[in-house]
């Protein structure tokens, strides 16, 4: 669905991401790990062309990103970025419905059509219940689901999510990836996330992508990526790993140092 | 559930409009020479209609040739000015922004100083003019240091503008500092905010940079609601964020400039107007664009009319009113929302 055809992207003088190649396909479920500055944050970025690699190219469904304008972009990828924070409050509902923005065209006003397919994503995202809250009232863990929802109401085949767990305790953090799991499992949606946890990457995601210094460094299932010493040696610091006693993915444990 | 539609964004302005109509009315009835209230708004229908039976020829001149323009004027400055403020505020992500955090009523001041100072204060487009390329002259220089690798960047731009806003008022002190005593007062009370010299040429003037401003923005209302959620969501969206962020730049600089050549640096307006219609109304610009334009217009023409009547004859500086009269009810409204939002 989306190939990455050995890009390099530079923002001044050295390059954040070289020669990267990989292929996303569809109703995927992919998780990039990698230590801070390792270019999981840029790679995300350009595969919805918020930056155009200098070297390379993306495709989706065969079509480069390049030839494609932001509102077609926008209506197969969906972006769920980092930190949101709204200056003004506005509502639940308002902002589900900004993502109905790129099918508007010149209309300055949102049809029933439009209110019928957000109310659908808040369904999914279980916020009908506050849409007509101010985002500013909401718990994090509500903000991210409202975020998520603006995102499936752009009706994209594509996700992208970037540290979508951070800042949330872990009962918000698995109501999250629950989701997200049963839009990718249920809906067939196609997802991209970037994350720190490696423990949560491993569980949830089918396969991972380990950057180091803007490159690939392993790129399999989680217990080909996710072993001693592709950690030890991507992060440089000892951890140990071992399986997660219920599913049986890999789990990662930090050592301190008498445990060494 | 409640979306906003073509159709509310139309009510809400109708209901306003009138609001609008209602304060025109009383002001016009409202002065240092008392003409009958009924009498005054005959008057006014009748030179709609190009007959001229009511009243006597002086009070007629004081409705048509002083009171009206005044009103045209205050109410285009005052839809300018709280335009300008939502638009401020939006492009530089802070709710405390304003039409003059960025030095453009810094610069007409210093233009209007200037020509008081060489005696163009007597010319009565001397003035303006004076005053509105001093404003340009400080948009174009903002704008030059305002950027980085050739794009907008919102704190960028303000620390730019509150800089050179800083330097400018340097320059308005030294020019107080060396003026005589009449040209003092001229000075004093243009810094306030004053409609006292309200004429024709100053509405002609103006007219088209707040209207076509207000229409012109207007189209972008709903890429400036993407751009208030970040950055990213607009640019993700689909939004030309710089090119946004250039029209939205130098559309509401150009209201601001032509707002304050004609009277001067009426405060508060830009800030409290725009709060006080979204704590009412709500964020979402297609709403809040329209409903702000018609109150801040309503807002501007009630203080100015308190300003010309409340000592009369004697004439306050409508600043002096604006800031009097809307920050006490801004602090009110805010706190009654406070209420109204943890019931």
């Amino acid at each position: 669905m989306i190939e990455v055809n050995s890009i390099s992207f530079r923002y001044h003088q050295d390059w954040v991401l070289q020669d990267v190649s990989f292929r996303v396909e569809k109703g995927e479920f992919i998780g990039v790990i990698g230590p801070n500055g390792s270019g999981k944050s840029t790679l995300l970025k350009i595969l919805y062309r918020l930056l155009d690699p200098q070297r390379g190219e993306v495709s989706f469904k065969l079509v480069p990103l390049k030839r494609m304008n932001r509102m077609d972009i926008a209506k197969r990828v969906a972006v769920v970025p980092q930190e949101t924070h709204a200056l003004f409050p506005f509502r639940v509902m308002e902002i589900v419905l900004m993502g109905r923005f790129p099918y508007l065209g010149r209309l300055m006003f949102e049809r029933e059509e439009d209110l019928e397919i957000a109310r659908k994503a808040m369904d999914w995202t279980k916020i009908l219940p506050f849409s007509e809250r101010p985002i500013d009232e909401l718990s994090g863990g509500e903000r991210k689901r409202v975020f998520i929802a603006k995102a499936l109401a752009q009706e994209p085949e594509i996700i992208l999510l970037d540290e979508p767990t951070t800042n949330l305790d872990i009962h918000h953090q698995i109501d999250f990836l629950n989701l997200i799991l049963t839009l990718n499992r249920e809906r067939g949606l196609t997802i991209v996330m970037a994350s720190h946890d490696m423990n949560i990457a491993s569980e949830f995601c089918d396969r991972l992508i380990l950057l180091k210094e803007g490159g690939i460094y392993k790129m399999g299932t989680p217990g080909e990526v996710v072993t001693q010493e592709n950690i030890e040696h991507v992060y440089g610091c000892e951890v140990w790993v071992d399986q997660h006693p219920v599913s049986g993915m890999p789990r990662i444990s930090l050592l301190k140092k008498e445990m060494k | 559930m409640k979306m906003i539609t073509l159709k509310k964004v139309v009510i809400v302005s109708v209901l306003l409009g009138c609001l609008l109509i209602l304060v025109v009315l009383l002001s016009i009835t409202m002065g240092s020479v008392k003409v009958p209230p009924l009498r005054s708004i005959r008057i006014l229908l009748e030179s709609i209609l190009g007959s001229k039976e009511t009243g006597s020829e002086t009070e007629r001149a004081i409705i048509l040739s002083l009171r009206v323009p005044r009103i045209i004027l205050a109410g285009l400055v005052g839809a300018g000015l709280s335009l300008s403020g939502v638009i401020f505020q939006a492009l530089l992500r802070n709710p405390l922004a304003d039409p003059y955090i960025l030095g453009v009523s810094s610069g007409a001041a210093v233009g209007t100083i200037f020509a008081i100072l060489m005696g163009l204060g007597s010319l009565s487009f001397g003035l303006p003019i004076a005053s509105f390329l001093g404003a340009l002259f400080t948009v174009i220089v903002v704008f030059y240091f305002g950027r980085q690798d050739g794009k907008i960047h919102p704190n960028t731009l303000l620390l730019a503008g509150v800089i050179i806003s800083a330097f400018l008022s340097a320059l308005i002190m030294f020019f107080i500092s060396v003026s005589q005593k009449e040209e003092l007062h001229t000075i004093i009370f243009w810094l306030m905010g004053d409609f006292s010299f309200s004429n024709p040429q100053a509405i002609r003037m103006i007219l088209p940079y707040i209207l076509f401003g207000i229409c012109f923005l207007y189209f972008h209302a709903q890429q400036l609601n993407l751009i208030l959620l970040g950055e990213e969501h607009a640019l993700q969206l689909g939004v030309n964020v710089e090119r946004l962020r250039l029209i939205s730049y130098l559309s509401a600089s150009l209201i601001t400039a032509a707002s304050v050549s004609v009277c001067g640096l009426i405060g508060f307006v830009g800030l409290i107007v725009p709060h006080s219609v979204r704590l009412i109304f709500g964020p979402d610009h297609r709403l809040l664009m329209p409903s702000s334009v018609l109150v801040g217009a309503s807002f501007l023409i009630a203080s100015d009319t308190f300003a010309r009547s409340l000592l009369a004859p004697i004439e306050l500086p409508v600043g002096v009113i604006t800031a009097a009269f809307g920050g006490p009810f801004f602090i009110y409204l805010l706190k009654t929302r406070k209420v109204i939002k943890t019931l």
